[in-house]
């Protein structure tokens, strides 16, 4: 009788000994996943702080003026008298590659897609699946070098009007490479992800492949399609090397798309290493930073946007 | 147009648009290996880079990407994985979950350059550390960590939901569950995921040119005290990986061989991604199959 008391006694000492450790442990593993949320939380917001105040130093403390930043075309820092800092070159240079690159890329990238999902589901995945994923490994310095030897001397000796081969056209073909695995995988998720009752519907009412995909499968698709370039140009417009390396980095607007041109990547790239710490001139290099977070901002909520309106 | 007619040319099209996909990644495949794996030799391994005369080497630029990867994968992975298992098991639906959501959204949108500039600000010019490879390590863990985060609550969240409950139903506690349960049925989802990230990881440049720099200081590879100065394990050293290094000699070079080194690190460097890809798939397959012992 004693020796179950005891070991009752014992049983219940060990359960609770246990109980107070589980207890604790959990408390731990919580605490722990906790704190690295916590510092996502505080990496994001000092991120954003930290740039702002830096990119708004140039108006506040050097007294550019942020509408003369914005919207003039001279950019003339080192000038001895009256450097003018005029980034739109540069801003219009951004938007132009970023636009002209999901033109391309986005039909390419779309058409994909709807091969893997509609055309060969069986093996077109199997075969552009890991092709899609190698592309996306490809660091973007060597697309760089690749439009470098490859396609700025291709530029040159077929068009008589890109004299140098750097152009804005070579730094939108580029990027039209980069941002193509981009969109054709969330193209191909969103194409998949389509209820197959849809697809079953319109063949029973006779209706071709063609016109399944064009009257019923893009119109249900479109959010979803459409959030797919806005994240291909999401990329698109952050992307400083392989950009800087083609496109010639002048400071002018340039007049058609086989002449060189620069965007605020490319600047920044360029210029950052050797202006002086605190000057003007890089004080506007921060100014630019400050427009590239605003613009993924902007990207972020077009892309919410798009994601309230899916339907399906 | 006759219907049937219209549909063969639009299969047509379909078609040719996804062999334009496919030629494009043999052509840049086949190119950079045809013209880059002629140089690489173990000489060009193995001797240092030159900054003048032609014939120079990448051990330097090898040894700082592998460490750099090495470094930002210790800091990551933790930190992915933790923050995983938050929004995965912890997280309650509601304004906080929402808001570290867009937090990780906003992280994983930033342009590379925007993360090398807050690296530039924060630890070079404000903790005065200079161009260093933890600066380096640390602004590509700003960058990689969405990636990690969203692949471990990916993987956690295809564990079958039984699993969870059983244990549980045991009497086990959540943490417990965790860590004996979930985390080693999701471990291939989380362990391709972190080899695939490294990939991107080892390829980055530009978030690296202004943390690390454009430079390498002289190394003695038989110093292994990370606090000496020209041990290659100091953490507080210059270090010019070899993507950074791509670019250097490229835009501001003047040794004469440029496009041969280019051509060459540029072949490692895709070589090297390959073996990511390809460790990735492996590993991945083969812990499936010892875990789930389905074939």
């Amino acid at each position: 009788m004693k020796d179950e008391q005891t070991i009752t006694a014992v049983q219940q000492r060990l359960l609770k000994s246990r109980q107070g450790k589980a207890k604790k442990n959990e408390f731990t593993g919580r605490f722990i996943v906790t704190v690295a949320a916590i510092i996502m939380i505080v990496a994001t917001i000092s991120i954003t702080i930290f740039l702002a105040t830096k990119g708004l130093q140039s108006f506040l403390v050097s007294g550019v003026s942020p509408i003369e930043f914005l919207t003039s075309t001279d950019w003339n820092p080192t000038a001895d008298e009256n450097p003018s800092f005029g980034a739109f070159p540069f801003i219009f240079g951004t938007l132009a590659v970023t636009f002209l690159s999901a033109l391309i890329a986005g039909p390419i990238g779309i058409g994909g897609a709807i091969f893997m999902s509609e055309i060969a589901p069986s093996w077109g995945k199997k075969v552009l699946q890991p092709v899609i994923e190698l592309l996306v490994g490809i660091p973007s310095v060597v697309y760089g070098f690749i439009g470098l030897t490859v396609l700025v001397p291709f530029m040159r000796n077929t068009f008589s009007g890109a004299q140098t081969g750097f152009s804005l056209l070579s730094g939108v073909i580029v990027l039209s490479v980069m941002i193509l695995p981009t969109i054709t995988s969330i193209a191909t998720d969103a194409m998949i992800s389509l209820p197959s009752n849809l697809r079953q519907g319109s063949y029973a009412l006779g209706a071709t492949r063609w016109q399944t995909i064009k009257k019923v499968l893009i119109p249900a698709a479109i959010p979803s399609l459409l959030t797919a370039i806005v994240l291909g140009m999401a990329r698109a417009f952050g992307e400083a090397l392989a950009v800087q390396m083609v496109i010639g980095n002048v400071r002018a607007i340039p007049d058609s798309i086989l002449e060189p041109a620069a965007t605020l990547t490319t600047i920044i790239t360029l210029n950052m290493g050797h202006t002086t710490y605190g000057s003007v001139e890089n004080n506007t290099l921060w100014s630019m930073g400050l427009v590239l977070l605003i613009l993924s901002f902007i990207f972020i909520l077009i892309i919410r946007y798009l994601s309230s309106r899916r339907k399906l | 147009m006759n219907s049937k007619v219209s549909d063969r040319i639009a299969t047509g099209v379909f078609v040719l648009l996804a062999s334009i996909i496919v030629l494009l990644l043999v052509s840049l495949f086949g190119y950079i290996l045809v013209r880059g794996v002629p140089h690489i030799s173990l000489d060009f391994l193995t001797t240092e880079s030159s900054t003048v005369s032609a014939g120079g080497g990448i051990r330097d630029q090898l040894f700082n990407s592998f460490y750099v990867l090495f470094i930002t994968m210790l800091i990551t992975v933790p930190l992915g994985v933790c923050g995983g298992i938050y929004m995965a098991e912890y997280a309650k639906p509601g304004k906080l979950t929402n808001f570290i959501r867009s937090c990780i959204e906003m992280l994983a949108s930033l342009p590379s350059i925007v993360v090398g500039m807050f690296g530039l600000l924060i630890f070079v010019n404000t903790f005065d550390w200079g161009y260093s490879i933890i600066g380096g390590a640390l602004a590509l863990t700003i960058f990689n960590i969405p990636t990690m985060v969203r692949v471990t609550e990916d993987s956690i969240r295809s564990v079958p939901g039984e699993l969870k409950e059983a244990s549980l139903a045991l009497g086990i506690t959540h943490w417990h569950t965790i860590k004996t349960v979930i985390l080693p049925s999701a471990f291939p989802g989380i362990l391709t995921g972190a080899i695939l990230a490294a990939g991107r990881v080892f390829g980055e440049a530009a978030a690296l040119l202004f943390t690390v720099g454009l430079s390498t200081p002289r190394l003695d590879y038989g110093n292994w005290n990370p606090f000496s100065e020209d041990s290659p394990l100091n953490l507080m050293r210059p270090a010019e990986t070899l993507s950074v290094h791509i670019w250097a000699t490229n835009t501001n070079g003047i040794i004469p061989d440029i496009d041969a080194v280019s051509a060459g690190a540029s072949a490692i460097l895709i070589l090297s991604v390959l073996l990511f890809n390809l460790i990735a798939r492996w590993l991945g397959s083969v812990i499936h199959k010892k875990y789930t012992a389905s074939k």
